[in-house]
């Protein structure tokens, strides 16, 4: 065994190919373009396949990790796909968004002394696979319960929830808001990094199986959640964290200035990038700056690129090894040419008579002792503001739960967020037969987590119907 | 869903419509002041609009709208029959309802429109309502009939002087404050239509002291609080026109960068209107057959 492993920790793992950086950051095609057969099998012998599997319980849904890795080493992608659908209702889309290295991939044994397992390419290949295959096999569902649910919102919590109780036989609406069905998966994360055909593909999986989707449906006005369950059994709120934070700012108004939120829904739900194709307009900043030194940041930064920006920064207040963004995506951005102005905080937004944005004047920060966060805390050096000139600002410094359901259902306890009050193991919120996970209940999080969140509310509900 | 069932040309240039929706759940929901989110097909933008009116047991939802854009344009092509891509509502909040004795309502151009849903609304309430309604000229009028029917009293002011009071709708407001300055009879203003005649119906009542609402027809994306595109200052914090209004207290409204952010997409409403008319994507173009 110990000769194994240290043959397995010598071969470094496989790099999966891309789109070349200067070109890729002209267009909204995906930069990875994935391993082919004979790479992923090549990648998945790596896998020592460990009696206790430390990278599962690093998954928050519990992925059977060793065993599809196993079968695409055996060349079974078929097998792996279904292995992976067991526990996880959307491959395609953890394969690419998930942060592996500070989960399943954190915890590989290989990664001690060498690489680990590239286990989220390894999902992405075997997901792709099944799907380019125009097959997908469809699971037993368990005889008609004769319940129904209402699950309001569309994103990674909702479809998770609605997979999983549709399989337990419960009768299963998802309420979407918006005019499409993913949530942050296609308002939110771009093309060129989640292709929405993919998004669209899982949502048809769970139509297929039996989940009723109403888009369109602002549950809050249209419907309180105390007429829903007039006509449901049970309700699970995955509503997000769609209220964009700003910063408070002098000139935060002027045109030119966005939210995250705004920039990327017109990108990517509203596809402005394809104007006047498309009718949603976007500014076509030649200067972006970018605040915030997350995912979205970097998504956003990168989708200016793609605008036609020459210029693209993103400014954050602390230094890069404090950055929350996935190593791949701050990796990535640098490639197309995104310029980090880090130490720097956005003091002040200057815009022209006309009220368009001309730059943004802001200060050097210097970094102090660790906060609450265990991150060291910036602290501004007096004195040292300088200006940037640039005609585009998109504010990426986070997102606040979306107070429609709450504001419209009384009973349902919040905490001084606004965040829904609901057991972290179970979904259970403070009124009978209404879960909720995700995002509205976290705060913002990862994809996995709200998906892991939903998985947790699905066992409960489903043990609220039948008890 | 989302069907057109009636449709109705009030003024030819510019192009002024009514169009009656087949959307039960919203006739049923929505109340005065709110408002739908439309989108023609799957290229579409999302547009907000005020609601005009409902009728809750047909399960119809009349909405007014100028034809200013290329969406509203095409919206304006559509017949009896034809369906919406999405019809999405109600959305914000409702006019706030109150016993405010007498409501004066000042409804400039399109903004009769949700006018009349929240003077029904109003006395529905039990509150007595005088509506002033003007235009730039008299074809531009629309709903009269409805509006006086509605109203305890009705005054209609044209700016060329083509129809009713020769003047603005302002004139009207001062006068009719003026006289209600010592019994207190007014207790509020509603002042709806274009952004510059809101600033204006904010600035006579003023002077006195009469609590003034407007609409804010500020640019929208999900409409839902999400995106924050149609945020706009009032009382010096910012607020989000979808999920906080459309209403504000006018007297604390900053018009002038509400109007600036009106203008974010200008140009590019010049390039889509333009690639409309004369573009191979509409297929209904009565000046080149839509193949220029």
């Amino acid at each position: 065994m110990a000769e194994e492993v240290n043959k397995a920790k010598k071969l470094p793992r496989h790099p999966m190919p891309e789109q070349e950086a200067k070109v890729r950051a002209r267009n909204f095609d995906e930069v990875p373009f994935g391993y082919s057969n004979e790479t992923a099998m090549a990648e998945a012998s790596r896998c020592l396949r460990c009696k206790k599997p430390k990278c599962v319980e690093g998954c928050p849904v519990n992925v059977k990790i060793p065993e599809f890795v196993g079968l695409i080493a055996d060349g079974d992608f078929i097998g792996a796909a279904h292995k992976l659908k067991e526990t996880n209702a959307l491959p395609a889309v953890c394969g690419r968004v998930c942060p592996q290295e500070s989960q399943c991939e954190s915890r590989c044994v290989l990664a001690k002394k060498g690489e680990s397992v590239a286990i989220g390419r390894l999902e992405r290949f075997a997901a792709d696979y099944e799907r380019n295959q125009g097959k997908m096999e469809l699971p037993k569902i368990a005889p008609a319960s004769g319940k129904k649910v209402a699950v309001i919102g569309g994103g990674p919590a909702g479809l998770t929830v609605a997979g999983d109780l549709v399989k337990l036989g419960h009768d299963v609406t998802i309420f979407e808001a918006l005019h499409k069905t993913g949530g942050v998966l296609v308002y939110g994360i771009p093309e060129f990094r989640l292709p929405k055909a993919i998004v669209q593909a899982e949502v048809d999986y769970l139509k297929s199986l039996g989940v009723k989707i109403i888009e369109s449906y602002v549950v809050g006005r249209i419907e309180t959640v105390d007429e829903l369950l007039e006509r449901f059994d049970a309700c699970f709120i995955g509503t997000g964290a769609g209220l964009p934070v700003f910063m408070k700012l002098e000139g935060e108004n002027l045109n030119g200035v966005y939210s995250a939120n705004e920039y990327l829904t017109r990108s990517n739900l509203m596809k402005a990038y394809k104007f006047p194709e498309y009718d949603t307009p976007i500014v076509k900043g030649k200067r972006v700056a970018t605040f915030g030194g997350g995912n979205v940041a970097m998504d956003s930064s990168r989708t200016a690129l793609r605008l036609g920006a020459e210029k693209s920064y993103i400014i954050y207040r602390r230094s890069m090894d404090e950055m929350p963004a996935r190593d791949e995506e701050i990796h990535h951005a640098g490639e197309e040419g995104v310029e980090f102005l880090l130490l720097a905080n956005p003091e002040r937004l200057i815009g022209d008579e006309k009220g368009w944005l001309t730059g943004v004047e802001c200060i050097k920060m210097e970094l102090g002792e660790p906060d609450e966060s265990g991150r060291r805390r910036p602290q501004p050096i007096p004195g040292s503001n300088f200006v940037v000139e640039v005609d585009t600002v998109v504010v990426a410094i986070g997102n606040g739960p979306n107070p429609l359901v709450p504001s419209t259902t009384p009973d349902l306890k919040t905490n001084r967020w606004g965040n829904i009050d609901a057991d972290l193991e179970t979904g259970k919120t403070s009124m009978p037969g209404v879960y909720a996970g995700g995002d509205i209940v976290t705060g913002a999080a990862t994809v996995i987590e709200a998906m892991g969140a939903g998985k947790k509310a699905a066992v409960a509900i489903h043990e609220y119907l039948t008890s | 869903m989302n069907r057109i069932v009636a449709k109705e040309e009030f003024s030819q240039n510019p192009g002024v419509k009514m169009m009656q929706i087949e959307a039960p759940r919203i006739a049923r929901k929505a109340k005065g002041g709110q408002f739908v989110v439309f989108r023609l097909n799957e290229t579409g933008e999302r547009v907000p609009l005020t609601v005009a009116d409902t009728d809750p047991e047909k399960g119809l939802v009349t909405i007014i709208f100028q034809e200013v854009g290329k969406s509203t344009m095409a919206l304006g092509k559509l017949e009896v029959g034809d369906c919406l891509a999405d019809f999405i509502g109600p959305l914000g909040q409702p006019t706030h309802m109150g016993d405010y004795g007498t409501v004066l309502c000042v409804a400039g151009g399109i903004g009769i429109a949700p006018t009349h849903n929240i003077v029904k609304a109003l006395k529905a309430h039990g509150n007595k309502v005088i509506s002033i309604i003007g235009a730039r000229t008299k074809d531009l009028l629309f709903w009269e009939d409805k509006m006086r029917d509605l109203s305890d009293e009705l005054y209609v002011c044209t700016d060329d002087g083509s129809y009713g009071i020769h003047g603005l709708v302002t004139k009207v407001e001062e006068e009719l404050l003026e006289k209600s300055r010592e019994s207190g009879e007014i207790g509020l203003v509603i002042g709806i239509g274009p952004p510059i005649m809101m600033k204006f119906v904010c600035k006579t009542s003023e002077p006195f002291g009469v609590k003034t609402l407007v609409s804010l027809p500020t640019i929208m994306v999900d409409a839902t609080g999400m995106c924050g595109a149609c945020r706009v200052t009032v009382g010096g914090e910012t607020k989000f026109v979808c999920v906080d209004g459309p209403e504000f207290d006018g007297h604390k409204v900053d018009f002038d960068e509400m109007l600036k952010r009106q203008s974010i997409y200008l140009e590019q409403e010049k390039v889509a209107v333009e690639r409309y008319r004369h573009g191979d994507d509409c297929g209904c173009c009565d000046e080149c057959g839509g193949n220029q």
